[in-house]
C-alpha cells in the first residue's frame, strides 16, 4: 500500500484494547481531512503533461501517479491549491465544493 | 562520498510510498512538505524524532498516527539527544541499513535544542537533523524565535508606531553548525524541492552528523494565501533573503549565486507579517542582505 487509508476507530473498552505506546500503529488514520476543503482540484488529463510538479510540491502527498498522469486522493486533499498554482500548463482547476 | 557517486532521486524515480500522510497541518504548510519529501528520500527504515512543534502536533493526534515509519516525540530541547540514543541503540541491537532523522522547528533548533544538537555534532552521531524554518514558534501562536527575521510582526514583536516588529536579524544557524566542522551541512528551501531532495539524499549517504536548514512556508503565521506557499519560498531565495549553500570538508559552497535579485519589497509585502514595513525598514533589510552576500561571494566557493 502506497498511502494509508481511513480505518474504523473502535473506542477501547478494556485496558487491553489500548495501544502499548501513546499512539496507535504507524499509519493509523481514524478520520479523513476532506471536510477541510473549500475548493477541489480537478485535473484535466488532456492537458496534463505528466511533469509531476504537483506530485512533488503537494504538502499532503495526496497526488499520485496514475497511468502516466496524476490523480488525487480526495479523502486527504485539503484544497490548498498549491498544485493548481504550480502546474506549468494550468491543467488543474480549483472548483468550489458546493458547485460540484 | 562524492556527489556523483549517489544515484539521483527525481520525481520520476522517487518511491510512490508516502510516510507522512493524513496529518493535520494547515493547508499549504511548507513544514509538512519538508517532512514528507525527506521521508520519501530516506525510506521506511527511518526512525524520526520530533520535538514539540507543529510537525509533532499535527502528526500524533491520538488515535491518529500520521507517520508510516517509526516516529517518536522528544522533549523540546532533547531531539538531538534522543536521536543520538536511537541511532547508537539500534546499532547496539545489531540493526543494519537504517537512518535516524530529526524534524525540528526553528525555535526547537536555533534556540531551545541547540545545546543537544551541538553535543550530537561534537560526538559526530550518525544522524540527520532537519530544521524546518518557518521563522517563528508557530504551534503556540507565532512568537519570535532566533530565526525570525528583522521587521517580522509576531505576537511577541508587534508592529507598533515606534517599533516595527522584530528588531533582530536571523541567527547565523548554518554557519554555527558548520563551525563544528560537521560532516555535512546545507541550507534549502521548499521553493526548490529538487535541490532539497538532492541535499537530503547527500545527507543520507554521509557518515556522521548532517544538518539541513530548510526554509518552510507557514501560510497561517505569515499571512499569505495557501496556494502561493511554494512560490513564496522560492522568492525568499530569489530575493537573496535566504540562500542555498553547502558545507563539507571545511569548504563552503554557494549553490545559487544570482546576478540580480527578485525585488525584496515584492516578496515582503505579499505577507501580512511584513505589511507594516516602511521604505526605510526595507532599506535596512536590503542593506543587511547585501552585506551578507558580499561576505559569502568573497569567502565561499
Ligand atoms: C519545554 C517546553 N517549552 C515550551 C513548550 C511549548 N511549545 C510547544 S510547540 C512550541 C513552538 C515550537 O516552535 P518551533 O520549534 O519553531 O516549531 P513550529 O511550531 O514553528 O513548527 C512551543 C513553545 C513545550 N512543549 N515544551
Ligand atoms: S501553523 Fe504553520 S507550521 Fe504549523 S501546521 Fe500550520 S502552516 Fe504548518
Ligand atoms: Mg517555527
Amino acid at each position: 500500500m502506497n498511502r494509508p487509508k481511513v480505518q474504523k476507530y473502535v473506542k477501547p473498552k478494556h485496558i487491553d484494547d489500548y495501544p502499548v505506546g501513546p499512539q496507535f500503529t504507524a499509519g493509523f488514520l481514524a478520520e479523513t481531512n476532506a471536510g477541510w476543503r473549500t475548493f477541489r482540484p480537478i485535473i484535466d488529463k488532456n492537458l496534463c503533461i505528466n511533469c509531476l510538479r504537483c506530485y512533488i510540491v503537494c504538502p499532503d502527498g495526496v497526488i499520485f501517479k496514475s497511468e502516466n498522469k496524476v490523480d488525487v486522493d480526495y479523502d486527504y486533499c485539503k484544497g490548498c491549491g498549491v498544485c493548481a498554482h504550480e502546474c506549468p500548463v494550468n491543467a488543474i482547476k480549483m472548483v468550489k465544493e458546493e458547485l460540484l | 562520498m562524492n556527489n556523483t557517486d549517489i544515484k539521483r532521486i527525481t520525481p520520476k524515480n522517487i518511491t510512490d510510498k508516502e510516510f507522512f500522510y493524513g496529518h493535520k497541518a494547515c493547508a499549504g504548510c511548507g513544514g509538512s512538505l519538508a517532512v514528507r519529501l525527506a521521508l520519501k528520500v530516506l525510506g521506511e527504515r527511518t526512525f524520526a524524532v520530533l520535538p514539540a512543534g507543529c510537525m509533532s502536533a499535527v502528526g500524533f493526534i491520538y488515535p491518529q498516527m500520521a507517520f508510516v515509519n517509526n516516529a517518536i516525540i522528544s522533549t523540546f530541547p532533547g531531539a538531538a539527544s534522543m536521536a543520538s540514543g536511537i541511532s547508537v541503540g539500534a546499532r547496539a541491537l545489531g540493526l543494519k541499513d537504517y537512518k535516524t532523522v530529526v524534524f525540528a522547528g526553528d525555535g526547537g533548533t536555533a534556540d531551545i535544542g541547540i545545546q543537544a544538537l551541538s553535543g550530537a555534532i561534537d560526538r559526530n552521531e550518525d544522524i540527520i537533523y532537519v530544521c524546518y524554518d518557518n521563522e517563528a514558534y508557530m504551534n503556540t501562536g507565532i512568537q519570535k524565535s532566533g530565526l525570525t527575521p528583522y521587521g517580522t510582526k509576531t505576537t511577541t514583536t508587534p508592529a507598533g508606531k515606534n517599533i516595527h516588529g522584530a528588531q533582530t536579524f536571523k541567527k547565523n544557524l548554518f554557519e554555527i553548525m558548520a563551525a563544528h566542522e560537521i560532516a555535512y551541512a546545507a541550507t534549502a528551501s521548499v521553493g526548490y524541492p529538487q535541490d532539497y531532495i538532492d541535499k537530503i539524499n547527500k545527507a543520507k549517504h554521509t557518515k556522521g552528523t548532517s544538518f539541513i536548514h530548510v526554509y518552510a512556508t507557514c501560510p497561517t503565521g505569515w499571512g499569505i494565501p495557501t496556494e502561493i506557499a511554494i512560490q513564496i519560498a522560492k522568492e525568499a531565495v530569489d530575493s537573496g533573503l535566504f540562500y542555498l549553500a553547502e558545507y563539507q570538508n571545511r569548504n563552503f559552497k554557494l549553490n545559487k549565486n544570482p546576478k540580480s535579485f527578485f525585488p525584496v519589497k515584492d516578496y515582503l509585502l505579499k505577507q501580512s507579517r511584513f505589511k507594516h514595513l516602511t521604505d526605510n525598514d526595507i532599506k535596512i533589510i536590503e542593506q543587511q542582505r547585501d552585506e551578507k552576500w558580499e561576505y559569502m561571494r568573497k569567502h565561499w566557493n
